[in-house]
């Protein structure tokens, strides 16, 4: 099923989050995102994915306090939820057993 | 820290994202979703501004703004508001209905102000609707072209022509492609038809074979396609050959014009009323053809471009542009062998005939389209007037319907739900007020076709089931543009404050916009009531003008063909008749007749105006001789050598040092090498309308005018008896003809005719604005003293007097009407002197006093309103208003 397993983009959003803490809101993610990966980072592609996983339950966000910046505007902030936690362990655990089974010399390279 | 970046940023007020775009994500994002998205957008927006400049960063806006719009973000139409406007549309109407019959007063005053000038909106509707759908009854309207001539002479001035050559005529239709069929008429065919004994005038034009294929007039008998084509055919109407023979059945009958022969060859159905062209028969283009009379300076002649008119049919193919530039370069190569001037063609859709610029040759009467422009402009100052009323009416009462707005809001209506629902009741008071305006229409229509008989001829302003479409669509419309914006002010009512104390709604926090609608309102009438006023005086002073002779008492009788001498015999002996003389034509009517004569060494020439009269026509008229003495009769058949000239003629060819009595006896010299001798100099007079300068003119003598004029001298009582008489005499001499005879101060009348319809139509529209801005005024004068019913009492008791409060209540109003004519006079006064009166050279100077008197009058009429008002008010007892708290 699609809805259980994460999108790469979606896995890296997600990580996001759980670096920022509790800074985790959509143009904090860009930037940090673009940061780590080096690649342009959309915000439009960004708030569609923290839409999708929010309706799937793995994330969840609220409105912070406002302030003079923005417009007045308040910031929607993102915190990962368990079952988020969960995906985020799932994947990083099949990823892991992976690496074990690859033979020492494949990943050698000269 | 990225995040600082952010939040660092400060708001440049000078630098906003753009507004629209702002708004258009406000009105599809989803409420919940919109918040943190305008932030994130506003503060890349910051981001943007200070890293690559303002106009990149509201670039980078709108795209994201449009970027946005997805599937998730938008939110889900509700279809609920628009189906609960229908829902609540009968309780609308029913509070509506109560409204008007709550307040009399107001509703009366709106719907008969939107009555009235709504009238006169259809009335224009009709009228137009009549003119777009001239020629519609032709099956290949849309790609028939008349084509038309522009002449331009060396001194840049020019004449447009419906008219053109019958060159121009056969060179399109032998070298332009693109063209279906090409049809050549002519006019000046007419005349005495001789039917057998009978002779019935009959009148019509030339028109060539393909005549059929161009126009859609159906033949009831013959072959269209060759009716025309033989010399000497003809056809006829079904009236005409009623009015000929007496019956439609005449194929192949003989009827004589002249000394040649015609045989109906068809019967064509009568002309539909919509037709820009009306005739009473068709003869074959071939019979002139035949003949090639010089009218116009030859048959042939590219220049020759008074007579025929040319009409042709695009084919499928053909592109108007195309054919335009091929016109263009036949005109080029032909103008090229042209020393003098140049003539241009163009091609003139058949639709736009009927309302067309000012062209001369027309084939038929056309209406003017600045004239159409003007009228238009009138009406819808008048409707707008009545849709001010409204206005100003509905939020000046807003008091009295704020609860009701705050109940409905609390209920649950949305704003969107206030603004319909008064919308809904601005149509329907427009609705009703059609209603009363129909048969207003129908009186008007009937005054509007009596005021200019040509347009009796042009229009029949039917009702028709497509009009009345068109005219409910118009009420409607009214309805809207007279609710908009009480409907607005309405729908941003604040509930709870209403609720909580009526008295917080502001209701007179629009006043400006209201004094500046009633301003506006008189300025409008005191401009419409100054202009008639104005063009009505300058109408009679053109009546009245010294026109350098006497026309008192001259009834001019056409002669149509007929030989004067025992007419004139006839007439003499008449006791009511004191003297007749015989002219050429009838000067200061309009009508021109020119030459070129030449005078002195080196040989100066010029054009003149020229009159051919007898010995008695200056005596008669009354001109003044400054010297010499009138003509000496002579028969027919003597040489002419004579001379009369005015003024002018000695200033232009300078002729004895502009010395009238040195100049007799100097010779001028006509064009076709004849020589006359100054006999006379009379003292200038208007040959022209006032509308032209006095320029030279000579008269020459003629002993008889059989294309021309008697003019008759009457000194009579009973003047019905004298008529009889002079009826009785021209039946003596002319059984065919009836007698056509005017009086010389009517005819003047009739030449400015055009202008007194002008005047008429202005004063009318101007009595409409003046009495739909009264009524206006007096609604809002009874509103407002009613509203400060208290305030007036409180004064009262503490010891003002009537007169002060009198003058305290009126003195706003007074104040606005004095505006309003500061703006009015001088912007009249302006229009008349410096555009309309230009047009006439010889003009009375505007006068104070009809500046003023409009303005006085609609000035006392608005002062005896307000008095009235607070008069009443003044004097209610303060005891009454106050005790009922």
């Amino acid at each position: 099923m699609k809805g259980t397993n994460l999108g790469e983009f979606e896995e890296l959003v997600l990580l996001t989050i759980a670096t920022l803490v509790n800074e985790a809101y959509s143009v904090a993610i860009c930037d940090e995102l673009e940061k780590h990966t080096g690649r342009v980072t959309k915000l439009g592609v960004v708030h569609a994915v923290l839409n999708r996983m929010e309706e799937k339950g793995l994330v969840k966000s609220e409105l912070g306090e406002a302030t003079r910046a923005r417009g007045g505007k308040r910031k929607r902030y993102y915190t990962v939820t368990n079952a988020g936690k969960a995906a985020l362990v799932k994947s990083k655990e099949i990823r892991d057993q992976l690496w074990q089974k690859i033979p020492q010399f494949v990943i050698k390279w000269t | 820290m990225d995040i600082k970046k952010g939040s660092e940023s400060h708001q440049l007020p000078a630098h906003r994202p753009p507004r629209w775009a702002e708004r258009l994500l406000a009105w599809y994002c989803k409420p919940e979703m919109l918040e943190d998205l305008q932030g994130d957008l506003n503060e890349y927006f910051d981001r943007n501004l200070k890293t690559r400049g303002a106009r990149y960063a509201r670039l980078i806006y709108i795209i994201d703004v449009l970027k946005f719009f997805r599937i998730y973000t938008v939110r889900k139409p509700n279809f609920l508001p628009p189906l609960t406007h229908w829902f609540m549309l009968d309780s609308y109407f029913k509070t509506s209905g109560r409204t008007l019959v709550r307040n009399k007063l107001f509703s009366a005053i709106n719907i008969i102000g939107l009555a009235i000038s709504m009238s006169v909106g259809l009335l224009m509707i009709a009228f137009l609707s009549e003119l777009f759908s001239y020629d519609h009854f032709h099956e290949k309207k849309d790609s028939i072209y008349r084509v038309i001539s522009t002449i331009q002479y060396q001194d840049q001035s020019f004449g447009n022509m419906a008219t053109t050559s019958v060159k121009a005529g056969e060179e399109i239709k032998e070298t332009i492609p693109g063209i279906e069929t090409l049809t050549i008429l002519r006019r000046g065919f007419g005349g005495d038809a001789r039917i057998g004994e009978s002779i019935v005038p009959l009148t019509g034009l030339y028109a060539d074979a393909s005549f059929f294929q161009v126009f859609t007039f159906p033949l009831l008998e013959g072959d269209p396609a060759t009716a025309l084509k033989e010399p000497n055919s003809l056809v006829l109407t079904e009236k005409s050959a009623h009015k000929l023979f007496g019956e439609t059945q005449v194929l192949g009958r003989l009827v004589v014009m002249d000394t040649i022969t015609y045989v109906v060859t068809g019967i064509m159905k009568d002309i539909p009323k919509l037709s820009h062209m009306r005739f009473e028969s068709l003869a074959s283009f071939a019979t002139v053809a035949l003949q090639q009379p010089d009218t116009d300076g030859g048959f042939l002649n590219w220049e020759s471009i008074y007579m025929n008119y040319v009409y042709l049919v695009l084919d499928e193919k053909g592109k108007r542009q195309v054919v335009q530039a091929n016109l263009d370069k036949l005109c080029a190569q032909q103008n090229a062998l042209l020393e003098q001037h140049h003539i241009h063609l163009s091609l003139q859709p058949l639709q736009k005939i009927a309302i067309s610029k000012k062209l001369g040759n027309q084939i038929g009467t056309v209406i003017n389209r600045i004239a159409i422009w003007i009228l238009l402009g009138l009406t819808g100052v008048v409707i707008l007037s009545a849709c001010f009323n409204y206005t100003n009416l509905s939020i000046a009462r807003s008091l009295r319907r704020s609860r009701e707005v705050g109940i409905r809001k609390i209920i649950g209506a949305l704003k969107g739900h206030v603004l319909g629902q008064f919308m809904a009741e601005s149509v329907f008071f427009s609705l009703l007020a059609f209603v009363f305006s129909l048969p207003i229409f129908l009186i008007l229509r009937h005054q509007f076709l009596a005021i200019a008989p040509p347009l009796n001829d042009q229009v029949a302003l039917q009702l028709n089931p497509q009009l009345i479409l068109y005219f409910i669509v118009f009420a409607v419309i009214v309805g809207i543009l007279a609710g908009l914006l009480p409907a607005l002010f309405f729908s941003r009512i604040n509930a709870i404050h209403v609720l909580k104390d009526a008295s917080s709604l502001r209701v007179f926090k629009h006043v400006t916009m209201r004094k500046i609608l009633i301003v506006v309102q008189y300025t409008f009438s005191l401009i419409f009531i100054t202009a008639t006023i104005i063009g009505y005086k300058q109408y009679k002073s053109f009546l009245t003008f010294d026109l350098g002779f006497s026309t008192e008492n001259i009834l001019n009788i056409r002669m149509q063909g007929n030989k004067s001498d025992l007419l004139v015999r006839k007439l003499s002996a008449l006791p009511a008749v004191t003297e007749v003389s015989r002219s050429r034509m009838i000067t200061s009517l309009g009508s021109l007749y020119g030459m070129q004569i030449k005078y002195g060494t080196p040989v100066d020439s010029a054009n003149v105006w020229l009159n051919f009269v007898d010995e008695h026509y200056l005596p008669l008229h009354k001109h003044q001789f400054l010297a010499g003495k009138n003509f000496s009769p002579k028969p027919a058949d003597a040489e002419e050598s004579e001379v009369i000239v005015n003024e002018q003629v000695l200033k232009r060819f300078n002729i004895a040092q502009h010395d009238p009595h040195k100049a007799l006896g100097e010779q001028i010299l006509l064009s076709e090498g004849k020589k006359l001798t100054i006999t006379g100099v009379v003292k200038d007079f208007h040959y022209g309308t006032v509308e032209d300068k006095i320029e030279p003119v000579i008269f020459r003598y003629s002993s008889d005018e059989p294309g021309g004029y008697l003019n008759v001298k009457i000194t009579s009582h009973d003047l019905a008896a004298s008529m009889a008489g002079i009826e009785q005499a021209w039946k003596e001499v002319d059984q065919v003809h009836p007698l056509d005879a005017a009086f010389y101060d009517d005819q003047i009348e009739q030449a400015y005719n055009q202008f007194i319809v002008m005047v008429k139509v202005i004063g009318f529209l101007a009595f409409l604005a003046v009495c739909i801005a009264s009524m206006g005024l007096f609604g809002m004068v009874v509103f407002t003293t009613e509203t400060r019913l208290k305030e007036i009492s409180i004064r009262k008791v503490l010891g003002a007097s009537e007169e002060n409060l009198i003058f305290l209540l009126s003195k706003g109003f007074l104040w606005l009407l004095c505006l309003s004519a500061l703006v009015a006079i001088p912007f009249t006064y302006l229009f008349f002197d410096q555009v309309v009166l230009t047009n006439f050279v010889y003009h009375q100077p505007i006068h104070i006093s009809e500046l003023l008197t409009g303005s006085l009058f609609v000035m006392i009429l608005a002062t005896l309103m307000i008095g009235s008002q607070t008069w009443k008010v003044a004097r209610s007892n303060p005891a009454e208003v106050l005790k009922n708290e």
